[in-house]
């Protein structure tokens, strides 16, 4: 267990690096973060006291520290646009982004790795070339006219997909009670079935749009460490060793593969988290995105502070995870010292 | 009587997008049972090839022109993979060079044994970690039971090759195909590798095809030795035979290229000249444009196979 | 001799590779687009005409019109400029601030290289899109400042690239000759080093400018930087996002798909790039 406090305190470095960026974000920079904070009808003498209040008006460490002292009793300031503290916002919201991002994750691994595998095994074929072609062309595909267009398509002429209105269509469904704040998970614990339903049905089409641009990397290095693995010397001992074909392209290769595999996965969740404020706009998703880009349209400063602090932290905290699997995956990295 | 695996006129192309490469030319061998057969030749003479064509993992590039590879009754060539799969590991087993990375990096050893005994051996799963371990045993692995647990980074390069040779015989195989099985080792370890080889040979009366470049080494351990160029073997016999009276001009010149405890640097001498470009023209004999003896014959087809007495071929027209 | 090598490489990227040929093709399109777009455009992209708006696709007006009875197409032409402009910029700053800090980092090494490492790796412990946005929202909402913001998400890429790069060569005997004839870290760099790690970063360059693309655009598309009516393909989408429901398609499918193509271009011609430059590399 010592490698999981190991890396664990490895992720010190980023969140000190993440409290100090977000901090000289509103604190050091030109413009007047008393102002954002007063909202947009105020006049000189708000502006002060604002600034006195909040502490502006003494010097950089002073506020530095006075920050850390906030943070560390959830005190992320108060939104303007809700009246209620950022954090309080933030965590109801955060299960909607969470859930999003997750079905979007799930969608684009299981189409990109059983691609990747495939393109893979069949090196230079025609099947090869259509994964490739398939993938350049996804990559090339901005997250939020992606969702656009599939709304157009399945909901306005197809008419098979629900109306875009966010997480459940409150007119026909009554939300869940909150456990979890994820509707699906809710749905499910109080045996709601048909609530469960339209949720995910909500969900299809933002977490397609969403997890569209994530095969691109996830496909194309899963071919290439597939490729690298069923060339490699030990796949050449498993054929000789005459194991089954199945035997040899999963516990051999793939296995193998699935570090490098896990190597991107950071990659990708930048893009996923990210991008979630693309696709909650599009979608009229109530997530920490939408509410960031309301805050950030409104100069609503403390909860677009908090909203990307939160988001960097849920970062570090994924590739700490991603970080743990690929530990698990392979025995050289436990035993680095 | 028929060998343990029979190899007639094979001749194999590699198929690239700079011509087709020549890799084999009717290339004829056979091992008896409980023999060790040593096959040597610089790299590129296509010693590898031959190998890798006898267990089926040849590139994909490679094509058989011709010939046929009987191992016990089975046609290796005509069989189906699936056939062939059986085969393998079970029958016929296979170690290579560079064993570090010839093992799966994250998978434990011990799993890796219990991968080929659940594949081919009558073997149910709770008796399967006795038998990894007694396969680790038998290459004189100590501690077999905690090296079961092992994974290959945590073994040196000589303890990785003994769990190379116990996943080879843990089906207790008829044939041991080994491809330079010692390359990367150090001296010693070289030693140890190869008399596990030639003692579990002899004990359980498998047939060894020692594919080496160095004849020294083969000199030491086969009881045959083939001798390989440009793809054609030129010349096969006894070791005792082919060590002390050389037939085929190039086995004259390996031998004298090969260091041996007597020699001294000066007493060495180079091949003269290169491996031919096997994607041109090549003359009947490979090697006549290296060779000091050439003749006018050695550009006749066929190249003739000339018996020089019991159990010694050679082929060149005026062998020495 | 290397010359023929080139030769060779470049007759298989345009060659052999007729996307790469379709790339330089769309590049010529867009780059015209950028330099003449107010000329190309049919009609002004900022005159309003009540009596036409929301207008499908039809011979006046090939792209159709949007809810102000603004023409899409000469809007689509003139926001070339903008999009590739922004997107250009921001590459070119990363480059040039990458390539100094990469190689700062990487020939000097010690503390120079842990301060720049440990910027880089808080910069990544972001998700990328999100600091972009908070680096907009600290500094103003403005054009510039989305530049600059594509600019500093993408400054570790270039940066590690660099330092990598020039961490290689410092040992390499020319450079380390170089060093041991007494000339100093700058020239050094400059004369011996830069020049061979540039066309490396230059296929990271243009691999780079689709997603340098699709950040400006993404930024715009939440309402950051541009402002309406200023035309751009990321705002023109939003703006048409509101008429999905009634059907009217062409006011963001065509700002959108000019997106779509400008990316695609880029990584194909970062690939057309690297395959000329590294054909070993070829995947």
């Amino acid at each position: 267990m010592s490698f999981v406090w190991r890396r664990l305190l490895g992720t010190v470095p980023s969140l000190i690096g993440v409290v100090v960026v977000t901090f000289l974000l509103s604190h050091a920079l030109p413009g007047d973060p008393a102002a954002y904070f007063a909202g947009p009808a105020a006049n000189a003498t708000s502006i002060a006291q604002i600034r006195a209040k909040l502490g502006l008006d003494r010097s950089l460490p002073v506020q530095f520290l006075q920050y850390i002292v906030d943070l560390v009793h959830g005190n992320l300031g108060n939104s303007l646009t809700t009246g209620q503290p950022v954090l309080t916002d933030l965590i109801q919201r955060l299960p909607a982004s969470i859930e999003l991002t997750f079905f979007a994750l799930a969608f684009a691994v299981v189409i990109a790795i059983p691609m990747g595998v495939w393109a893979a095994t069949r090196p230079d074929s025609l099947a090869d070339h259509f994964c490739r072609a398939t993938v350049s062309v996804a990559a090339a595909f901005p997250t939020f006219f992606v969702g656009l267009l599939l709304v157009y398509v399945f909901y306005f002429l197809l008419g098979v997909a629900p109306e875009p209105v966010g997480r459940l269509n409150e007119i026909l469904y009554t939300p869940p009670a909150r456990v979890t704040g994820m509707y699906t998970v809710d749905s499910l614990i109080s045996g709601d079935w048909q609530t469960f339903l339209a949720s995910l049905a909500q969900l299809v089409l933002p977490a397609i749009s969403l997890g569209l641009f994530a095969l691109a990397p996830i496909a194309r290095i899963t071919r290439a460490s597939m490729l690298q693995a069923l060339g490699s010397d030990f796949t050449r001992t498993a054929r000789a060793g005459g194991l089954p074909r199945s035997k040899i392209l999963v516990t051999y290769a793939f296995r193998n593969a699935l570090l490098p595999v896990s190597n991107v996965l950071g990659m990708v969740f930048s893009f996923l988290l990210g991008s979630n404020v693309l696709i909650e706009q599009v979608y009229g998703w109530q997530g920490i995105g939408a509410y960031a880009v309301t805050a950030v349209l409104a100069s609503d400063y403390a909860a677009v502070q908090g909203f990307v602090l939160m988001m960097a932290v849920l970062y570090v905290l994924l590739n700490l995870l991603v970080d743990l699997l690929g530990t698990m995956i392979d025995p050289r990295v436990r035993f680095e010292s | 009587m028929t060998g343990q695996l029979q190899i007639d006129r094979l001749s194999l192309v590699f198929r690239t997008r700079h011509g087709a490469v020549r890799a084999l030319e009717d290339v004829s061998l056979s091992i008896e049972r409980g023999e060790i057969l040593g096959v040597v030749g610089e790299s590129g003479s296509g010693k590898s090839v031959l190998a890798y064509a006898v267990i089926g993992l040849q590139d994909p590039a490679a094509e058989v022109l011709g010939g046929r590879i009987l191992f016990g009754g089975l046609d290796m060539l005509a069989a189906s993979e699936q056939a062939r799969a059986d085969v393998r590991g079970r029958e016929l087993a296979m170690i290579f060079q560079s064993p570090r990375t010839a093992l799966n990096p994250i998978r434990k050893v011990g799993r890796q044994i219990e991968d080929i005994l659940r594949q081919h051996a009558n073997v149910s799963s709770g008796e399967l970690r006795r038998h990894a371990i007694n396969a680790l045993a038998r290459v004189r692995i100590p501690d077999p039971e905690r090296r079961y647990h092992a994974y290959p980074f945590e073994l040196s390069g000589g303890m990785c090759q003994r769990v190379m040779i116990a996943m080879a015989l843990a089906c207790s195989p008829f044939l041991l195909i080994a491809d330079e099985p010692t390359t990367g080792l150090d001296v010693t370890t070289q030693a140890v590798i190869m008399d596990l080889i030639r003692d579990l040979s002899r004990s359980a009366r498998m047939s060894t095809l020692l594919i080496t470049h160095d004849l020294g080494l083969a000199g030491e351990y086969c009881d045959r030795i083939a001798v390989m160029h440009a793809g054609h073997v030129v010349e096969v016999a006894s070791v005792e035979k082919l060590l002390d009276h050389p037939a085929h001009p190039y086995t004259q010149q390996l031998l004298g290229a090969t260091p041996t405890p007597q020699s001294t640097i000066e007493g060495l001498t180079a091949i003269p000249g290169q491996l031919p470009d096997l994607r041109h023209d090549l003359p009947a004999c490979r090697f006549s444009a290296r060779c000091a003896r050439r003749v006018a014959a050695c550009e006749e087809r066929p190249l003739p196979w000339v018996s020089i007495g019991p159990d010694h071929l050679v082929r060149c027209q005026v062998p020495l | 001799m290397r010359a023929a090598a080139l030769a060779r490489n470049v007759g298989h990227a345009f060659g052999e590779n007729r996307l790469t040929l379709a790339a330089v093709a769309i590049l010529i399109v867009l780059l015209t687009c950028a330099g003449f777009g107010h000329a190309l455009a049919p009609y002004d992209p900022l005159t309003t005409d009540g009596a036409a708006k929301l207008l499908p696709p039809n011979a006046a007006h090939p792209f159709g019109t949007d809810a102000l009875g603004r023409d899409i197409l000469s809007r689509v032409i003139v926001a070339a400029r903008l999009d590739i402009g922004m997107a250009i910029s921001a590459v070119l700053l990363s480059f040039a601030a990458g390539l100094a800090l990469g190689a700062a980092a990487g020939y000097f090494g010690g503390w120079t290289d842990r301060i720049i490492g440990r910027l880089m790796d808080t910069i990544m412990a972001f998700p990328l899109f999100v600091l972009a946005m908070g680096i907009v929202a600290a500094l103003g909402n403005s054009v510039l400042n989305i530049i600059l913001a594509t600019m500093i998400i993408n400054l570790p890429f270039y940066c590690r690239f660099a330092r990598g790069e020039v961490n290689v060569r410092r040992e390499l005997g020319y450079v380390e000759a170089a060093r041991m004839g007494g000339n100093r870290a700058v020239p050094v760099l400059i004369r011996h080093i830069i020049p061979n790690i540039l066309p490396p970063m230059m296929v990271q360059a243009s691999l780079n400018m689709g997603w340098a693309i699709l950040n400006a655009a993404g930024l715009s598309f939440i309402g950051l930087g541009v402002r309406p009516p200023t035309p751009e393909w990321g705002i023109m989408v939003s703006e048409g996002a509101s008429y999905i429901i009634s059907g009217e398609w062409w006011t963001f499918v065509f700002p959108g798909a000019a997106l779509v193509l400008a990316v695609f271009c880029f990584n194909l011609l970062g690939d057309g790039l690297r395959d000329l430059l590294d054909p070993r590399r070829r995947i």
